[in-house]
């Protein structure tokens, strides 16, 4: 079975048909449960996610803030498996009908296999994969299996990127790109600043594919304002937060999911909105 | 060449190894998020400059001699070696350099490294303390603004290198994630350089990592195993039968092997912390029980899960205490050249305990393992042995953990005579 690349390039398309960006919600896999986790990427989605990303935990997540890192823990701690979060996958997909992509870092998908793990992913369901810790001079082996299997490399770039290398790096990714929004690790921050703006004009300037930014966005009003400049927004460590605050009452986190995600599907709905 | 006019910078004269994208075989690499390629691409470059550098190799050289206090002592230790078969055993003391280390070989390399750069933030991670020590000493030197990553555990175990480095006036932050221990104080200080990378140098503290902090580490080091062979040829008139090192994340031992490399009749024995042994899980014997995969920037070999996920490591020494191991490490074990043995947390008491008593030398707990290593080659080899040490660090830091385990505290006169 192929995966779903062409599913996320119809969905991104899409949402520029419309005139909008697209928001694509992100949560670590077996977190607060494994079933947990599946309704809330659902929730995500219903509640106005375009796109999810599905976190494969890892014990050393050296691109994560605080937050995450104690999402991780939990779905670690409760000993969730590979196989779980290919499951996470198959299922959010099978709800919805939405692209789902795989987060993880390099050494999971190494040790599981890279060929192995693109035919599980695409066999889930699933879209495509982000390996943050996986530079483009390191990606061959896993390129040709993930275009073999129909999956999406999408690769992230950063303010420090030059422009020379956000070419190299571009060619090589398909889906979209991941522009992070500024040099630090995933968290919630106050402002996301105007380095993401010029990032996005100088990647749009090597690549037609989307480009989609993360980092640091938290609600309506920066996804607004992010998404008066770039093709997505992508929101994280805000929805784990969610959840966090729910302590164990699941019900009551998932409403709070569902919620942040139809405030900031509302945000990337009124760009171009008058700025204050 | 400033390599041949220099004593004490001796960067890897052949060149070869690693390849240009940072591989020993099929170690290596550079496994990093892109935000610090092009931080890591600029030490790459800047190593280069500074190689090829005449001034770089003369103020180095004038820190190693009168900072560093270089060339370090052989000395050979014949009570000890009465313990070992009756070899004879020399020790490399790398203990007397100023800051009681090998790692101040390093630390003030790259310290010139920072200058250049005109980068005016030092960042780096420590285990037993002697690296963040050696840097927090550097950056006093320099005029560099200095942060330490220290696992909690750490920082319990080794309570007065915390103290010498806020002496020194740098900042030491306890990591609370993860296992709290070297592993986790790494992961800190990568999420640091991301967020600060425009005016702050990763000072890494050991032959791991990405690209090319394997190989510049090493180069710093190499001065280790270049004073020991000659120091032992003019002593004994030939090279030992073995080098022995102990690897945590290997830069004492590739210090020390590296100039040995072509000498095929010496052995290179590296000592990795057995822990509570091998057979209970309890160890960080990273070589003897871990499989290839990517820590910390680097292929190498790791201890994961079927997973890919680090398993928790656990030594005695906090300096041992890491899942991961220096790729060239990695690279001497698969073609044969090195080998590497594990020694438990007793053992390596027993030897630092002995070390004491035998020679009035208090060796760290680290080099401890490579000194009872070394008891076990010696009695391998029978009388006509020699044996070459590394005795990479001292034993002050370590004298809370030692009295503990010994039972010296207390009103009564205590001789560590007990059942331990």
């Amino acid at each position: 079975m192929a995966g779903n690349i062409e599913l996320l390039t119809s969905v991104l398309a899409q949402a520029r048909a419309e005139d909008r960006a697209a928001l694509v919600g992100y949560l670590p896999a077996g977190f607060p449960t494994i079933d947990g986790g599946i309704r809330a990427m659902t929730e995500m989605l219903d509640g106005g996610c375009d796109i999810v990303e599905v976190g494969l935990p890892h014990s050393d997540p050296v691109l994560d803030g605080p937050v995450i890192q104690t999402a991780d823990d939990i779905a670690l701690r409760a000993g969730i498996r590979i196989t779980d979060v290919l499951r996470t996958v198959r299922e959010v997909h099978a709800a919805t009908g939405a692209p789902v992509l795989c987060m993880t870092y390099w050494n999971p998908v190494d040790r599981y296999g890279v060929e192995r793990f693109a035919a599980d992913l695409a066999e889930a369901g699933g879209a495509g994969c982000i390996l943050p810790d996986l530079p483009v001079e390191e990606s061959e082996v896993w390129r040709k299996a993930a275009e073999q299997h129909g999956l999406a490399t999408v690769f992230v770039v950063a303010p420090s990127s030059r422009d020379e290398r956000l070419a190299k790096i571009t060619a090589a990714g398909s889906g979209f790109v991941y522009a992070a929004s500024l040099m630090g690790v995933t968290g919630t921050r106050a402002s996301v600043g105007r380095e993401a703006e010029d990032l996005v004009a100088r990647t749009r300037a090597t690549t037609d594919l989307p480009v989609c930014v993360g980092l640091g966005v938290s609600n309506a009003e920066q996804a607004r304002e992010v998404a008066a400049f770039a093709d997505g927004v992508i929101v994280g460590s805000a929805f784990v937060k969610c959840l966090l605050a729910a302590d164990g009452d699941i019900d009551a986190g998932l409403a709070a999911v569902r919620t942040l995600a139809g405030q900031l599907g509302d945000g990337v709905r009124r760009r171009g909105a008058t700025r204050d | 060449m400033s390599s041949e006019s220099s004593r004490f910078f001796l960067p890897d004269p052949e060149g070869q190894v690693p390849s240009a994208e940072g591989y020993f075989g099929a170690f290596g690499g550079k496994f990093i998020p892109e935000a610090l390629v092009a931080a890591v691409d600029e030490v790459a470059a800047e190593y280069e400059k500074a190689k090829a550098d005449p001034a770089f190799a003369a103020e180095l050289d004038d820190l190693m001699v009168n900072y560093t206090g270089r060339p370090s002592a052989l000395t050979e230790v014949p009570r000890f070696a009465e313990h070992a078969g009756g070899a004879r055993v020399f020790l490399k003391r790398e203990d007397l350099n100023h800051t009681g280390s090998h790692k101040i070989n390093n630390v003030l390399g790259q310290a010139l490294l920072t200058k250049r750069m005109g980068k005016t933030r030092v960042i780096a991670e420590t285990g037993a303390g002697q690296h963040g020590v050696a840097t927090a000493t550097a950056c006093a030197l320099f005029g560099l603004e200095c942060t330490i990553y220290m696992g909690e555990v750490d920082t319990q175990r080794q309570a007065l290198n915390v103290a010498r480095m806020r002496m020194l006036g740098a900042e030491v932050i306890a990591v609370k994630s993860g296992s709290r221990t070297l592993k986790d104080a790494i992961n800190e200080a990568f999420r640091d350089w991301v967020a600060n990378v425009d005016r702050t140098h990763y000072l890494f503290g050991t032959v791991a990592g990405p690209h090319p902090f394997p190989a510049l580490v090493r180069d710093f080091h190499r001065v280790i195993g270049v004073e020991a062979r000659r120091q032992i040829l003019e002593r004994t008139g030939r090279l030992p039968d073995a080098a022995l090192a102990c690897v945590g994340g290997g830069s004492n031992a590739i210090g020390l092997f590296h100039a040995f490399l072509p000498d095929t009749g010496v052995r290179l024995i590296g000592c990795e912390p057995g822990g509570h042994g091998i057979e209970t899980g309890e160890h960080a014997a990273t070589l003897t029980e871990g499989t290839p995969g990517i820590l910390h920037g680097s292929r190498s070999y790791v201890l994961q899960d079927e997973d890919g996920q680090i398993t928790e490591p656990y030594s005695i020494s906090a300096g041992l205490d890491y899942p991961g191991i220096g790729p060239e490490h990695a690279y001497l074990k698969d073609v044969g050249r090195a080998e590497y043995r594990a020694v438990t947390d007793d053992a390596a008491m027993q030897a630092l305990r002995l070390l004491s008593r035998t020679e009035g030398i208090i060796p760290a707990i680290e080099s401890a393992h490579a000194l009872a290593g070394a008891l076990e080659v010696g009695r391998e080899l029978g009388p006509d042995g020699l044996l070459l040490v590394n005795l990479s660090g001292r034993g002050d830091k370590d004298m809370d953990t030692a009295a503990r385990y010994f039972g010296l505290y207390g009103n009564d006169d205590q001789t560590g005579e007990g059942d331990k």
